[in-house]
């Protein structure tokens, strides 16, 4: 997706305003590149002012919220908090006072205007007097569906990857258990929907695609794993039959699934084609240790996972085929601790895993690289880490607001708000990717 | 097998019977003896205590068969505690303590008495760890019990084993003694619970 630059100064700002289309645009038209941030918005270590402008049209109000909420959960700019009825409007000539806005804070203006199929969002620089860039986006005609609301949070993600040059998240969803089924929530908390009925499920996992799930039910007959299309059909893996079989990952190609297998002594990682009918391969051969909870790195290269090979659980990496098995934390003598759950981050840097501490699960960060350790939590018992699409937000299961609900933590600034508020707690928080709307 | 184990059982029933009315008898103190007749008492007189001494002896039977019922229900009630009476572990440990491995012997001969007799063992591990790792803590569990159960020459084949990990607590009140009851292989009859006999 890519904006289309207007930056041209002799544009009448009166037109700006109004949201005129540039029609001749594609002369213009630069191509949006990751990375690339707009100049004088953006200042590494601070966070650029927007302030998003009342919209008019339908929806108008739901659409600036849904905005502005979007920005704040994303936690890379500041969003100026007005109220519409308070925000300077544009002078009786139309044109915009880019130095009262300036005095507000904002470095950044959010023009969004009502098109016959959308919306027109044009992204003023304060600081240069000007628009940056202007873009059309179609929305989905029924208004405040969770398709509409899906489309509007992609247009938030695009409007801050021009304004910080990193992709939101706010088109994301959130699996995770609830009362046996498995459910899906919107970034922003909306839309918590199940997907199964209950089937004792647990452990849900997105394909990379988003277009499949895959999760464990706990039948009396053991634990079984599940792979479900989103909207199609619901398969039973039986690439290891009898025992038990749980705790699916996609790889980060979406062919392979890995899981975890136990019939008689010790569970052992096996992966199998995830589409297809072959037998399933063992990836580690823990010799009647038990292994589970694997992560790919994002290459797929290498996976992390846990196992208390060494006499208690903790938190292992190896190859992607069980080779070269070595301890995630560095060697601590005497070191008792009880470590597990990984995941690894999408950008590689980092992986997450809860380990206990006074009897008591917190998030953690390792860099797989220099084994430098930060701790996320210390409130409650939090566990289960999985990373957003950003690589710097995750979502966990915390017990810090008196029932477990999902918490989701921003790595950078360790400021959290909670996601869900489902009635008999929520668990296995698992982070889609970025979502395309159909 | 089971035919000569019916035989048995019914003619255990039957001395159970015999023993009952004896008891009954002498606790009465009723002797069961032909009245003659008398000036005082006709054939009609004589009738009813007839059919009063009938009542008697079938109430008398009735209860005998009551008694060897209980008796057997009782010994059945036996067999079925013993069966189910759960195994406990310690944090984050699936060896059997001497406490846990009394337990299952006590199994044992249940198991011999009653071929048809197949079990589920459940595994179960406290809230306190990873979710995903003690569905496999359970699972080593469960198979630590039946790998006792086998060694002792119960054929494997009739013990299945499912973990639930931590999905499935007994007890939620979060305390050191509450975990303990969590950590625990819980035994369920898959087959033969109809035909079930106690152990000689």
């Amino acid at each position: 997706m890519r904006f289309l630059q207007c930056g041209t100064a002799a544009l009448p700002l009166a037109l700006l305003a109004l949201a005129a289309r540039p029609n001749a645009a594609p002369a213009q038209d630069t191509t949006w590149k990751e990375g690339v941030r707009i100049t004088g918005i953006y200042t590494p270590g601070s966070k650029p002012g927007l302030l998003v402008l009342p919209t008019t049209g339908p929806n108008a109000d739901s659409l600036r919220a849904i905005f502005q909420r979007d920005f704040q959960h994303g936690d890379r700019i500041n969003v100026i908090a007005m109220d519409a009825a308070t925000v300077p409007p544009p002078n009786s000539d139309g044109r915009l006072n880019y130095l009262l806005y300036a005095r507000l804070g904002a470095n950044a203006l959010l023009q969004v205007d009502p098109t016959s199929y959308g919306i027109r969002v044009v992204i003023h620089s304060v600081g240069r007097g000007q628009i940056e860039r202007s873009r059309e986006f179609p929305l989905p005609s029924a208004r405040d569906t969770p398709d509409w609301r899906l489309a509007v949070h992609a247009v938030a993600d695009e409007v801050e990857q021009a304004i910080t040059g990193v992709k939101g998240i706010s088109a994301t969803r959130i699996l995770y258990v609830s009362q046996g089924r498995v459910w899906q929530i919107d970034s922003d908390g909306a839309n918590a929907t199940p997907l199964t009925g209950n089937v004792g499920a647990m452990s849900p996992a997105w394909h990379p695609k988003a277009s499949h799930i895959a999760y464990t039910s706990l039948t009396d007959a053991g634990a079984r794993v599940v792979i479900r299309e989103i909207g199609g059909a619901t398969r039973t893996l039986n690439s290891t039959p009898g025992g038990m079989s749980s705790s699916p990952t996609f790889s980060p190609d979406g062919n392979t699934l890995v899981y975890t297998h136990g019939k008689e002594l010790g569970t052992d990682l096996y992966a199998v084609n995830a589409f297809g009918s072959d037998p399933a391969r063992r990836v580690t051969v823990g010799r009647g240790s038990d292994n589970t909870s694997p992560t790919f790195s994002p290459d797929g290269r290498r996976i992390a996972f846990t196992s208390n090979r060494p006499g208690r659980p903790d938190v292992y990496i190896s190859d992607a085929d069980g080779t070269n098995a070595e301890w995630l934390m560095p060697f601590n003598f005497g070191d008792q601790s009880y470590r597990s759950d990984p995941d690894w981050s999408p950008d590689g840097r980092l992986i997450a895993f809860q380990s206990q501490i006074a009897g008591n699960f917190q998030i953690m960060t390792v860099s797989p690289r220099d084994r430098a350790v930060k701790m996320l939590t210390s409130t409650g018992v939090n566990e289960n880490a999985s990373w957003a699409p950003d690589s710097r937000h995750i979502v966990f299961t915390s017990t810090r607001g008196g029932s477990r609900q999902l918490w989701i933590v921003d790595t950078e600034s360790g400021t959290f708000r909670q996601l869900t508020h489902a009635p008999g707690g929520a668990r296995h928080g698992e982070w889609s990717p970025h979502l395309s709307t159909r | 097998m089971i035919k000569s184990q019916r035989i048995l059982a019914l003619s255990l029933i039957g001395l159970a019977m015999v023993a009952a009315c004896k008891k009954k008898q002498a606790d009465t103190g009723v002797v069961p003896v032909s009245t003659p007749p008398t000036e005082t008492c006709d054939q009609r007189c004589r009738d009813s205590i007839a059919a009063d001494e009938a009542r008697r002896l079938a109430a008398a039977r009735q209860d005998s068969i009551n008694a060897a019922n209980e008796a057997r229900n009782r010994a059945l009630a036996t067999v079925r505690e013993a069966l189910a009476a759960k195994v406990y572990f310690d944090y984050d440990a699936s060896d059997l303590s001497s406490e846990a491995r009394a337990t299952l012997d006590a199994k044992l001969a249940i198991f011999q008495a009653n071929p048809g007799l197949r079990i589920r063992v459940a595994g179960h591990a406290d809230e306190r760890g990873s979710d995903e790792y003690n569905l496999a803590l359970g699972q080593r569990r469960a198979v630590a019990v039946k790998r006792y159960l086998s060694d002792q020459g119960i054929d494997p084949s009739r013990i299945d084993v499912v973990s639930y990990g931590e999905e499935r607590p007994e007890v939620t009140d979060g305390t050191e003694e509450g975990y303990r009851m969590n950590r625990r292989a819980e035994f369920e009859i898959t087959a033969g619970g109809e035909t079930l006999v106690p152990p000689r």
